[in-house]
């Protein structure tokens, strides 16, 4: 893809203690794209997701993201301030597989709270806009629900929509369908396939290989602490070029094949 | 048992009326200003536990080691008589609230600690992935669930505060357990005075869960 990308990272690594999880990981995500990561369970998926939005403060490499440059070497100067932190992550948006709802607050409110207090809307037009979103994913109803009365799916949805509040540049899924019950999983998907058609660029951690393939147009394989295959789902998955990718797709679409069913609303969806 | 039974029983409860008024009165003095004590104790405590510096957490451990581990009479006797030997001496109501109040201390610390604990990491990790700053997030997002875990022994924390200001009775602050045996002394029923007393106790410490109950209630709705 042509042009700057909207992040540039470099040479990122992570330790730790003595374990080291991320040994150098280099990419380039251009505006509009869905990248899908994959790779075995301790691969450092999660980690590397986490250190883009400085949830991990990285050990090594540099990031540049929207005017953003942090250096993350020891000793450097450009190590990020608390306040660029903030700025930071108000433009990243975060999807964790827990949800992670704020159980005392309403729906609306958890989707308010932030767009009001860290990008200082104002309270009128944040909550009109909290309840457009919620609107188009048919939770409009819920608005004054607490978390705790919405199915886990729905949960996952309005987190979804927290987080697109923020009105982000970029937006991080970390296997955000694998704490759901399986006919769960499709209506969460599906919004994740309409917000990828809309254009988001988005970075998402998955197990799901058929939303991978469908979905995304660019899949990077995690494997002993470095991005072992960078491709095209076509190319990534179908012809796989490592014996270990070869051997973890042979694993996760065996899984797959177990509960097939939730491939199938998404690809309705993706139209 | 007869009306005018009743009626000569409380014919001799009648003149101390005020004066037990002003006992219990002076309880809930005691005991609020012993709760404030206990909480500002209680949370350099909890702080301190989970500094940086090695030697705040042990002063920390050792705080809530010593108080948990002694009697809390053995503790009012520590400030009140031991301490004017050290050239610091405090009337028996300052002596009082300051002995209650570090007593109640170690046990706010620890309760404090384990709510925040109890509160999932992705909570906090999700305020922070939206930008917001440790102070919004510690006060929007963190404390006021901390609140609601916290609520139930908290609870039993302000209820046992003024269970304990009995034990001043010892230190000559007059209050209610102090007063009604200063009646006794002279009216020779310590029956139906005991009884008294336990009840004016049994109103306010019933009266705290009530009202404890009811934001446990309010707070129901979420969950
Ligand atoms: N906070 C942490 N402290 C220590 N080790 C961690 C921490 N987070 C992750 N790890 C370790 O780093 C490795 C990669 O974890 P993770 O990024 O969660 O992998 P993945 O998401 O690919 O399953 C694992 O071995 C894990 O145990
Ligand atoms: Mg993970």
């Amino acid at each position: 893809m042509a042009g700057e990308p909207l992040i540039r990272i470099r040479d990122l690594r992570k330790r730790f203690g003595a374990h080291e999880v991320l040994k150098g990981v280099s990419l380039d995500v251009h505006a509009g794209e869905v990248v899908s990561v994959i790779g075995a369970s301790g691969s450092g998926k999660s980690t590397f997701l986490r250190c883009v939005n400085v949830l991990e403060r990285p050990n090594g490499g540099t990031m540049d993201f929207e005017g953003f440059h942090f250096d993350y070497e020891e000793g450097a100067r450009r190590q990020p301030t608390a306040a660029q932190l903030r700025d930071l992550r108000a433009r990243i948006g975060m999807v964790f597989q827990s949800y992670n709802l704020w159980p005392h607050l309403t729906v609306l409110e958890n989707v308010v709270e932030a767009p009001i207090r860290v990008k200082g809307e104002r309270p009128a037009e944040a909550r009109e806009k909290a309840e457009a979103l919620l609107a188009r994913i048919g939770l409009a109803e819920k608005r004054h629900a607490y978390p705790s009365k919405l199915s886990g799916g729905q949960q996952q949805r309005v987190a979804i929509v927290r987080a697109l509040a923020m009105q982000p540049r970029l937006m991080l899924f970390d296997e955000v369908t694998s704490a759901l019950d399986p006919e769960l999983v499709g209506e969460v998907l599906g919004l994740m396939a309409n917000l990828a058609s809309e254009g988001m660029t988005m970075l998402l951690v998955t197990h799901e290989i058929g939303f991978a393939r469908e979905v995304s147009n660019r899949v990077i394989f995690f494997d002993q602490g470095v991005i072992a295959e960078d491709g095209s789902p076509g190319d990534v998955l179908r012809q796989p070029s490592s014996e270990r990718l070869k051997q973890f797709l042979r694993r996760v679409l065996h899984e797959d094949a177990y509960h097939a069913a939730p491939a199938a609303p998404l690809l309705g969806g993706r139209t | 048992m007869r009306i005018d039974t009743i009626a000569s029983w409380w014919e001799g409860f009648a003149p101390y009326v005020p004066g037990f008024a002003a006992a219990s009165g002076l309880v809930l003095v005691l005991s609020v200003l012993a709760i404030v004590v206990s909480w500002i104790c209680g949370l350099v405590a909890a702080l301190a536990k989970t500094s940086r510096f090695s030697a705040l957490r042990r002063a920390s451990e050792f705080y809530i080691w010593f108080i948990r581990g002694t009697p809390t009479l053995i503790q009012i006797f520590i400030i009140y008589f031991g301490l004017p030997q050290m050239g610091l001496r405090l009337s028996p109501f300052v002596a009082g609230v300051i002995a209650l109040g570090v007593n109640g201390g170690a046990y706010v610390a620890e309760i404090v600690r384990a709510g925040l604990s109890a509160i999932p990491k992705g909570q906090m990790e999700s305020a922070q992935a939206l930008g917001m700053s440790r102070w919004h997030m510690m006060s929007r997002i963190i404390l006021p669930q901390v609140f609601r875990v916290i609520l139930p022994p908290v609870t039993n924390e302000a209820i046992t505060m003024v269970k304990n200001t009995s034990l001043l009775s010892t230190i000559t602050v007059v209050e209610l357990t102090l007063y009604s045996q200063t009646i006794i002394a002279t009216t020779f029923r310590p029956f139906e005075f005991y009884i008294a007393t336990a009840l004016i106790y049994l109103v306010m410490t019933s009266l705290i869960s009530q009202a404890a109950g009811h934001l446990e209630r309010h707070y129901a709705r979420s969950l």
